[in-house]
């Protein structure tokens, strides 16, 4: 640098500001994360607990949020058989390592992210398509098992392969997808309409 | 020493010869990225195409992994492209650095063997770590990511023992912390959780802070090391554009990651962070256009190398659009809510990652060509520079068209499946059958087939530019020695 050069277009400047600004934004960045693992673990307000999945869940609006909020209701365990937490996080956790072996992301989205070949399973607990709350579970149980035998496509051809799903495994992912739909979003997807909830 | 125009690794040193090494890998990934990609795109217009034998999600996996991994390739290279000449020192731990080179493309290749024959495992421990994680980008089985690591401590001890025996810079300096943190970034992406928002809170750490702060600050050195030497800019300007750019790009892009923390379970205060943060992100992609276009312009676009400024020019655009432009127009919440996983995504994508990744890795790898030919000229007159130039007009319009055609279906399915139809099973379909959706869809594998041909011609470039051009580069008689 020569005696011309400013201090404000001098390296030594520009190294002094790169080193701090960085140092700074990792620093909040940090500090941030230990919150939000706090404020997303399992069992937190935005992230509930596995033991969810013995719940009713439904999507209400919520006037204070100004958009959907999901609302964990009274009992109605998943397959009819109410869980321990150990036991739901272990069903959940199959389900998840099932849908991580079988490569789900790179044909859905989950909670917006992945590919866009399929529809979002985000809420997909509380599709309207799979009719009616009594009738779900098992169309979810026998759609996992055969997605060919029991394509809908709604006339586009587009069938999700059969991927070797077990019944168990089926029965993991349909807990996971049940916990996922219980997780606050922030109101996305915007303006989704659940399955019919009267009552 | 063979004749100029002759390819001859005698014009090398130990660093770029291990360096033409990983660049050859990364063509042959590229091609192979280009190939699924249409594949895929395929599947999009005749769902049976394939249907069970090589599905959606395989080739998807491989299209996008391809691309990361050659990537990688391109950047590890031209770090052992540039280490001798910047640190003024013989490369340390070449043999280990040769090893370490073919450990990991084997591993590489077994890997995609797995995705394509094996694909998908039962759901347990064993399948993620032998088959697949199932973690966009970073699918690679856990026994993978091991020796990715494994192999990348081996590299960063080539590139630090060489700098530390021989001189430090503000480019090597800039240059070897950037490493850290890229590699760093790599272990939060290496473990398994069941809950799926913290999942993805740190798998977002893997992805954006790789592509908007890491990686942007390595090409920004592959950016300021190649102005020095093509253009013959002073070192002291191009090293003060650096750091001026490290502090925007991470002051920006480092908080910028929450614009990926809106709607995955994450706290609300992350709406304003994120928007406000990621919104500042475009202005250091500016400031790298600017600083390319003045180099270029203050040294009258003289040259040596055309093809490689031309690609030099076409990263700092591309990363100008792709990035700050197409990244901007869905990253304030007010906009994601709706454009959130839809094809919006993917033609910012596709934008981004060609225009700031591709064109800086192809700008290298033509700088090594000319090297490796002797240092001939590669200028104006250059024999067969159509191909050179047609390549890189046929890849743009390609890259372009296919990126316009997804914004087209990323609005209608934003607006028809997103904001009207709440985003339901039904609603996908009615939104992935309107006719506008469709006609997308066609258009983007009419221009995928474009930078299929554009891809061709490019490879073909790479085996015969230069070839029996005799007259030196020096005689062009301008600043700096030959790059
Ligand atoms: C090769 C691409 C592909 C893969 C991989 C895939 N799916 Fe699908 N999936 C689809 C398609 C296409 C549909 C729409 C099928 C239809 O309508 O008949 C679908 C539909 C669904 C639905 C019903 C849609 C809804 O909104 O509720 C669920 C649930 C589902 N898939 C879950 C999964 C899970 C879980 C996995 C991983 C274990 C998975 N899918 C893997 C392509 C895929
Ligand atoms: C022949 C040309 C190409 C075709 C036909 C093609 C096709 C595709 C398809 C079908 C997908 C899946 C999108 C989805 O999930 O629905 C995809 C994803 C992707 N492709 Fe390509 N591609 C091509 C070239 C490229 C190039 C040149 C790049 C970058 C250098 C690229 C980068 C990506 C990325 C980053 C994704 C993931 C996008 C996301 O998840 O948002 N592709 N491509
Ligand atoms: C070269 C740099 C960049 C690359 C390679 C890149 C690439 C990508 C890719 C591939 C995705 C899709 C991820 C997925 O598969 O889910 C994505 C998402 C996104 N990018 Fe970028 N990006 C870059 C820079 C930027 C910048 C500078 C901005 C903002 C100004 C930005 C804003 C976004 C946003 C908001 C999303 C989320 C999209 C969604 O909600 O689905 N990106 N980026
Ligand atoms: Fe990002």
């Amino acid at each position: 640098m020569n005696a011309m050069t400013p201090w404000w277009a001098s390296a030594s400047f520009w190294r002094k500001t790169a080193v701090i600004v960085t140092a700074l934004s990792f620093i909040v960045l940090i500090v941030l994360t230990l919150d939000s693992m706090a404020q997303m673990s399992a069992g937190s307000d935005r992230v509930p607990a596995y033991s969810v999945i013995n719940k009713r869940i439904t999507y209400v609006d919520d006037a204070e949020a100004g958009h959907k909020m999901p609302f964990v209701g009274g009992d109605a365990p998943l397959f009819g058989k109410a869980l321990s937490e150990e036991d739901a996080e272990a069903l959940v956790s199959l389900g998840k390592k099932t849908v991580q072996a079988k490569n789900c992301m790179n044909c859905h989205t989950l909670l917006g992210n992945g590919a866009y070949y399929a529809p979002d399973l985000t809420k997909a607990w509380l599709d309207a398509s799979w009719g009616s709350e009594a009738a779900r579970e098992t169309l979810m149980l026998a759609f996992l098992q055969d997605p060919e035998g029991n394509a809908r496509t709604f006339g586009s051809g587009r069938k999700m392969p059969n991927l070797g799903i077990t019944e168990s495994e089926a029965r993991g992912v349909v807990a996971f997808l049940k916990w996922m739909a219980s997780i606050d979003t922030n109101g996305f997807p915007h303006n989704f309409m659940p399955i019919p909830q009267e009552n | 020493m063979a004749a100029l125009g002759t390819f001859d690794s005698a014009n090398l040193n130990g660093g770029q010869r291990l360096a033409v090494k990983y660049y050859t890998v990364a063509v042959v990934l590229f091609v192979a990225q280009i190939l699924f990609g249409l594949l895929a795109g395929i599947q999009y217009l005749k769902p049976e195409f394939l249907y069970g034998i090589l599905d959606f999600s395989v080739n998807r996996m491989v299209h996008i992994n391809a691309m990361v991994v050659w990537m990688l390739y391109g950047f590890i290279g031209s770090v052992y492209w540039l280490l001798e000449d910047e640190s003024q020192h013989e490369i340390v731990g070449l043999k280990l650095g040769n090893l370490a080179f073919w450990v990991l493309t084997a591993a590489v290749t077994v890997v995609v063997l797995v995705y394509l024959l094996v694909q998908i495992g039962p759901g347990n421990d064993t399948s993620l770590w032998l088959i697949n994680e199932g973690r966009e980008y970073i699918e690679a089985p856990r026994w993978a990511d091991i020796g990715i690591v494994v192999v990348v401590l081996i590299f960063f001890f080539n590139v630090a023992a060489t700098f530390m025996k021989g001189r430090w810079t503000g480019v090597s300096g800039v240059l070897v912390l950037d490493l850290v943190a890229l590699a760093g970034l790599y272990l939060a992406g290496m473990f398994y959780t069941t809950n799926i928002s913290i999942d993805q809170y740190w798998w977002w750490w893997v992805i954006h802070l790789w592509v908007e702060a890491t990686w942007e600050v390595m090409v920004g050195t592959m950016m300021a090391w190649a102005l020095m030497k093509t253009l013959g800019t002073r070192r002291t300007i191009v090293e003060t554009w650096l750091y001026i750019e490290v502090a925007l790009m991470f002051g920006s892009g480092i908080l910028g990651l929450g614009h990926h923390y809106f709607w995955i379970g994450s706290p609300e205060y992350w709406l304003s962070i994120g928007g406000f943060f990621s919104a500042l992100e475009p202005i250091p992609l500016v400031a790298m256009v600017v600083h390319a276009v003045y180099d270029s312009g203050a040294h009258r676009m003289k040259n040596r190398n055309h093809p490689a400024m031309a690609w030099i020019i076409a990263h700092a655009f591309g990363n100008f659009f792709g990035a700050g432009v197409w990244g901007f127009m869905q990253t304030l919440p007010q906009i994601n809510l709706y454009t959130h996983g839809t094809q919006w995504s993917a033609s910012h994508g596709h934008l981004a990652f060609f225009g700031a990744y591709a064109t800086i890795n192809i700008a290298f790898f033509y700088i090594a060509i000319q090297h490796s030919r002797g240092g001939n000229w590669m200028g104006a007159g250059l024999a067969g520079a159509w191909r050179w130039k047609w390549a890189l007009t046929l890849l743009h319009v390609g890259v372009v068209g296919m990126s316009v055609m997804l914004l087209i279906a990323g609005y209608e399915q934003a607006f028809i499946e997103r904001a009207v139809g709440g985003s339901t099973w039904a609603a996908y379909f009615e939104a992935q059958q309107h006719m506008w959706f469709v006609q997308a869809m066609w258009w983007r594998q009419i221009f995928g087939w474009i930078t299929l041909l554009g891809t061709v011609l490019l490879v073909w470039d790479l085996l015969v530019v230069g070839k029996g051009e005799t007259r030196p580069a020096q005689a062009a008689g301008d600043v700096a020695h030959a790059a």
